[in-house]
């Protein structure tokens, strides 16, 4: 399977994870290449690290409007990783309710079909959610 | 550097014309604020037009098309929501600068029906719902969650937002709505995206708002009885921070902003008299209260429970209705406020009025991101 963002790797041996791009010299953590740092602006110091799958819930809304075709209600979060990196996605196996989500809950990234979404050309895609640890 | 006043100013009443062009929009605007300033178009030395939806497609030069054409300069400027605020600013850098006495400002849009952001593209498959959601409601939701997260804002005080702005659009009679919309109708209203109902998302409209800037030469000149006084013009991207890549910061671009605004202007928030601030969710404005210093940080629930930026509260916010009511015309908004704000400093603002008004601020926030402040006076 193909992975749905650039930052998600999909090994051909071994588990899925998420790929962060940091700064040596501040420690900013980016999702995607680049080679210069938007926070210290030092230049051909970005390099990989494999970011953790684990966190905690930083911010998130529960959305029911959304685009046609596209399963309603769901949690859109912001979960900051363990050892750094901000990433947002949908976070599942919670009754979408804020009754049911506190800030800063832990949570762990799990990786699976995206969905069933399908390219023009019929491939599947691999993507990410969290879950709660 | 000379001061720069605001001679003529004027909104056309926002709605919906399908059936009509954007420049043709634009154009009634602009000859309105001309007739404001007791100017025409052949007095304009410059033009600075803002349009998002076809800022490929010059529109200025195509307003000038329908209002005269004079062989002006004209620039089209596009920054997101910020971009008629823009349209302002640079008219007003031109006469800092000392090119022009005489500039026109026109900000105008046609907007569809529906959400705004999110859809993606690109290649691969679509990620809305699948890694969250890009819709704008959803990124304002999550920013005011944010808040909520470290002061316990609630679901109702976001609310209490949208009944005030609602309230006041009652009184203004070019906001696309005037009705009272009460607590219980804005918390039942259809969930869009939580803590933001659809009572709580400002409204798709078109519309358009011009204005007419001067030198102080030329308003000496022309007449200072109703000119306003442009005490700030500050605009600011987004600094990095931490969350950014996921979460469009408009805290700390706005707090950039409104230091450099209160530092030009030489004043404090407590010299404000009222604000129009960028409420394109019931969620956003709350951010704003802290954000431009009208009250601590932490403090913003209290500033809405306790009535104070209502108007005859210490510091009316959206006194127009704002986003919420008024409407969003994208690229009209920025010049709208500033509308807003000088309809009060020269006293004209009918049953709205903020009684006494001297100094009035204006903020406008594009994600991506640009936040643009004014600060304006009655001299
Ligand atoms: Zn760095």
């Amino acid at each position: 399977m193909l992975p749905a963002v650039n930052y998600l790797i999909v090994p051909d041996k071994g588990d899925p994870y998420l790929e962060g791009h940091k700064c040596d010299v501040c420690g900013a953590i980016f999702l995607g290449e680049r080679t210069v740092c938007s926070k210290c602006f030092a230049r051909d110091k970005i390099s990989k690290v494999k970011l953790s799958n684990t966190g905690t819930l930083y911010s998130y809304s529960i959305v029911y409007r959304s685009f046609p075709g596209i399963d309603v209600p769901y949690i859109s979060a912001l979960v900051d990783l363990d050892n750094g990196g901000t990433v947002k996605g949908n976070l599942i196996n919670v009754e979408p309710d804020p009754e049911n989500v506190d800030f800063g809950m832990k949570v762990k990234v799990v990786y699976g079909d995206a969905l069933g979404r399908k390219d023009k050309d019929g491939n599947s895609y691999m993507s990410y959610f969290f879950e709660p640890a | 550097m000379s001061d720069v006043y605001v001679l003529g100013v004027d909104m056309i009443k926002f709605g919906r014309f399908p059936d009509r062009t954007v420049p043709n929009i634009g154009a009634e605007a602009a000859l309105m604020a001309l007739d404001d300033a007791g100017l025409t178009i052949k007095d304009m030395q410059a033009m600075y037009c803002g349009n998002l939806g076809q800022a490929n497609a010059m529109v200025g030069q195509r307003i000038l098309q329908e209002i005269g054409q004079t062989g002006i300069p004209v620039v089209n400027c596009a920054n997101a929501c910020a971009t008629g605020a823009t349209a302002f600013r640079e008219a007003w850098m031109s006469i800092k600068a000392g090119m022009y006495d005489v500039v026109l400002a026109v900000g105008v849009e046609q907007m569809g029906k529906g959400l705004l952001g999110g859809a993606g593209g690109g290649d691969g498959i679509p990620k809305e719902g699948l890694l969250g959601s890009g819709t704008m409601p959803c990124v304002f939701a999550e920013a005011g969650m944010e808040h909520s997260s470290k002061y316990g804002t609630t679901f109702e005080q976001f609310a209490k937002i949208s009944v005030k702005n609602h309230h006041h659009s009652t009184l203004n009679p070019k906001a696309m709505y005037q009705i009272e919309t009460p607590l219980d109708d804005v918390m039942n209203a259809e969930m869009i995206s939580y803590p933001n109902t659809k009572l709580m998302c400002s409204v798709n409209v078109d519309g358009s708002a011009a204005a007419v800037l001067v030198s102080e030469k030329k308003a000496k000149e022309l007449g200072m009885q109703r000119a306003i006084k442009v005490r700030a013009s500050a605009l600011a991207s987004d600094p990095y921070t931490d969350r950014d890549l996921v979460m469009p910061d408009v805290n700390a671009c706005t707090r950039i902003a409104a230091k450099d605004a209160y530092e030009q202007a030489g004043l404090g928030a407590e010299d404000v008299s009222l604000v129009e601030l960028h409420d394109c969710f019931a969620t956003a404005e709350m951010l704003h209260y802290e954000n431009l210093g009208l009250c601590k940080d932490g403090e913003a629930g209290m500033m809405i429970d306790e009535g104070h930026v209502e108007l005859g509260g210490k510091i009316p916010v959206n006194v127009s209705g704002g986003l919420l009511s008024k409407g969003h015309p994208l690229g009209a908004t920025g010049i709208a406020n500033i509308y807003e704000v000088c309809s009060h400093l020269r006293g004209e603002a009918g049953k709205r009025q903020v009684e006494g008004a001297k100094i009035g601020m204006t903020h406008v926030i594009g994600l991506g991101t640009a936040c643009a402040i004014h600060i304006l006076e009655k001299p």
